[in-house]
């Protein structure tokens, strides 16, 4: 993967994905304060999220059981993945089974971690993803740059042009409602003939397994409903112990998420419904890696809402795509290196300023800021001794002692001199260069505190 | 060893000697407004998705109103709000296709929440399967003022008994996702025509329905089944 600090130069050169960026993280962000606001009880309903969440993880084996139980119990056919190959071949499978070559998506970052698509593409299956945004991305062979708006750094321009080349020959129009109309057009026919679907779950419930899924547009009704066939991906993370628990998560999610009261379509099924064939894959891949570390697993909690994303003052100015991996932002910088391993990201822990705004939005509150620092020392301590480390050492050394102190000031004074432009240290030698390469330095006074007192 | 083993093993150790945390339920379980309040803010919430909604007396007449073409019908829709000049086709397992043929879909439903503005289908006979109210491009939904609760922990405790499919709607089909401009329908009914059925007194429960208090008879004011027995009932009375 590439260091975060890299990708991120080259990210925030594109002046079109800073304006389209902040524009939508500012207004998602503000409908967010209005509804989140609405609600007297949000604080509560926080808490009891984090704590419903924490209590999945610490009973995950019993819950994880019981909902493969339940879900059987209702004719539906439960799949254990140990990784994204496992679950991808799970998925391949049943569509041969049924002689389908083309499976409809529902949005889902789940399957996009596993890298489903191109998986089905190489054992000759066509995985069309239905999401409006899912779908633009698609068309043109790009990925997702924010959790919730996938799409957000493309402008109407750019889209009408791109359904001109592919779904809709001829599109004059780059109005927003025309371009979703030729969306609707083209998959109409998809979601009408298609035999099977593939989705994620936002939550699977324990108790009665029940799978939900949380959506704006339909697709996710359409993939759910009319394929007699349909395959959701769940992460085993994703269970919450009993249906009444969903009072708390269908509160939290949609106000946090998209700044609505409610989400115009959530879906809800047990088991196999109305004649249709389900199938449901649980999916570990790197989740029980994550589950080990008692400090880093709160991050195991998230409802994928974005609402750190939309707040984090990196993440607002990067975008999603320095982060090199299908979780952004805040919850991605404490996802990623955990799933994969920290070796595997060791810049991702370090794109952060600590302000911890994420974590005040977090509707299951991770304390984002302090899984950071967890993993920093996780990361400083596989890379053993460091210059910068060293440096530190020293300077502790020096600081321990009044006397070291005055002798290393003196020090100072003398060798500074020949770098001291119009009273300010402008540029060092190496390897103190990287610190004046963007900043200005005081030079060392010519009389310490102390020595100022003694001379009173 | 299987996958399922494997994880199963992997979840234990990984967890091991951790202690069950406590959860604290402190938030809101049973609204405070009383039944107009209820209707009244329902109504407001449910507008502002750019749902249209009516309060009505007459169903029957309001649905002719608001219906234009062929509209399928779930065989439980009741009798009574079907207005007879109205081209109104049962749904017998129509293919998504024919679905997709017609102009619009009448519907009852189970619950709504009033603070969020959203309408609950179950799947029940006055309802239909989840296809009947996806492919066509109008929805038309009546909602008895009975129906409607507050807060959305006292809808979840309505249907907490309920094996069907549930399908929370919240406006008409939605995206935001082109340069966050919102475009109401994409996939869903692009028109959703919420309709507030007044009802005669007699029906009303004495208390607002409380979602603190889950006792069976408590719920049982709003059981969809319940309710479903009362059509049966006023049609034969009629």
């Amino acid at each position: 993967m590439r260091p975060f600090p890299e990708a991120a130069r080259v990210e925030l050169a594109n002046v079109q994905l800073r304006t389209n960026l902040r524009n939508a993280t500012d207004t998602i962000q503000a409908k967010r304060a209005r509804v989140v606001g609405e609600l007297p009880d949000w604080e509560e309903l926080r808490e009891a999220g984090r704590a419903i969440k924490a209590d999945v993880l610490v009973g995950l084996e019993g819950y994880l059981v019981q909902f493969e139980a339940a879900v059987e119990a209702r004719g539906g056919h439960v799949h254990w993945a140990c990784d994204a190959a496992e679950a991808n071949a799970v998925v391949a499978r049943v569509a041969r089974e049924h002689g389908i070559d083309e499976v409809l998506k529902v949005k889902s970052l789940t399957t996009d971690e596993i890298g489903l698509n191109d998986a089905l593409a190489a054992a000759g299956i066509r995985a069309l993803e239905t999401d409006f945004a899912e779908l633009i991305l698609q068309l043109d062979g790009d990925w997702p740059s924010h959790i919730l708006v996938p799409a957000i750094h493309r402008n109407r321009r750019e889209i009408r042009d791109l359904f001109a080349r592919t779904i809709a020959p001829g599109i004059a129009s780059d109005e927003p409602s025309d371009l979703a109309e030729a969306a609707r057009v083209y998959l109409r026919e998809k979601f009408l003939d298609v035999r099977m679907g593939v989705s994620g779950a936002n939550f699977g419930i324990a108790e009665t397994g029940t799978v939900c899924v949380v959506e704006s547009e339909g697709n996710g009704r359409m993939c759910t409903t009319l394929p007699p066939v349909l395959v959701s991906v769940l992460g085993i993370e994703k269970l919450l112990p009993r249906f009444a628990d969903l009072e708390v998560f269908l509160q939290l999610l949609p106000r946090s998420a998209t700044g609505e009261r409610m989400n115009p379509y959530t879906s809800l099924w047990t088991g196999a419904t109305e004649g249709q064939e389900l199938h449901v894959v649980l999916l570990d891949n790197g989740r029980t890696r994550v589950l080990r570390d008692e400090v880093g697993r709160q991050a195991l909690a998230c409802i994928r809402c974005s609402a750190c994303l939309n707040v984090c003052p990196v993440y607002t100015r990067t975008g999603g795509h320095a982060y090199g991996s299908v979780y952004p932002g805040p919850i991605g910088a404490i996802l990623t290196p955990q799933l994969l391993g920290v070796e595997e990201a060791p810049s991702l822990p370090f794109a952060s300023t600590l302000c911890g705004a994420c974590y005040d939005v977090c509707p299951v509150k991770i304390d984002i800021p302090s899984v950071l620092v967890h993993l920093r020392a996780k990361v400083t301590a596989a890379q053993g001794p460091t210059r910068e480390r060293t440096g530190m050492r020293t300077v502790a050394w020096i600081l321990g002692a009044p006397r070291r102190l005055a002798f290393a000031q003196a020090l100072a004074r003398l060798l500074q001199r020949p770098f001291v432009r119009e009273g300010m240290l402008r540029r060092l030698p190496p390897p103190l260069a990287a610190w004046t390469r963007t900043r200005d330095l005081k030079p060392v006074a010519p009389e310490s505190f102390r020595e100022w007192w003694r001379r009173r | 060893m299987s996958a399922r083993e494997e994880i199963l093993g992997r979840v234990r150790s990984a967890v091991a000697g951790a202690p069950r945390p406590e959860v604290s339920r402190s938030y809101r379980t049973a609204g405070t407004r009383d039944r107009k309040e209820r209707v009244a803010l329902f109504c407001m919430r449910a507008g502002e998705y750019r749902a249209e909604v009516r309060r009505v007396t007459d169903v029957a007449a309001a649905v002719a109103e608001v219906c234009r073409g062929r509209l399928v019908v779930p065989a439980g829709f009741p009798r009574a709000w079907r207005p007879p000049a109205l081209d109104l086709v049962e749904d017998v397992g129509l293919s998504a296709r024919e679905l997709d043929a017609l102009d619009g879909v009448l519907t009852g439903c189970t619950v709504a929440i009033a603070e969020t503005g959203t309408i609950v289908l179950t799947a029940a006979p006055d309802e239909g399967r989840r296809a009947l109210t996806l492919v066509p491009d109008l929805h038309v939904c009546v909602v008895r003022e009975s129906e409607i609760v507050e807060l959305v922990p006292e809808a979840l405790a309505v249907l907490a008994d309920v094996a069907r499919p549930i399908t929370l709607i919240s406006g008409p089909s939605a995206t935001s996702d082109i340069e966050l401009d919102r475009v109401e329908g994409v996939h869903g009914p692009r028109t959703l025509v919420v309709l507030v059925a007044e009802e005669p007194s007699a029906r009303e429960p004495a208390q607002p329905p409380s979602g603190s208090e889950r006792e069976p008879d408590q719920q049982r004011q709003h059981d969809p089944d319940a309710d479903h027995q009362h059509d049966r009932d006023r049609r034969e009375l009629a």
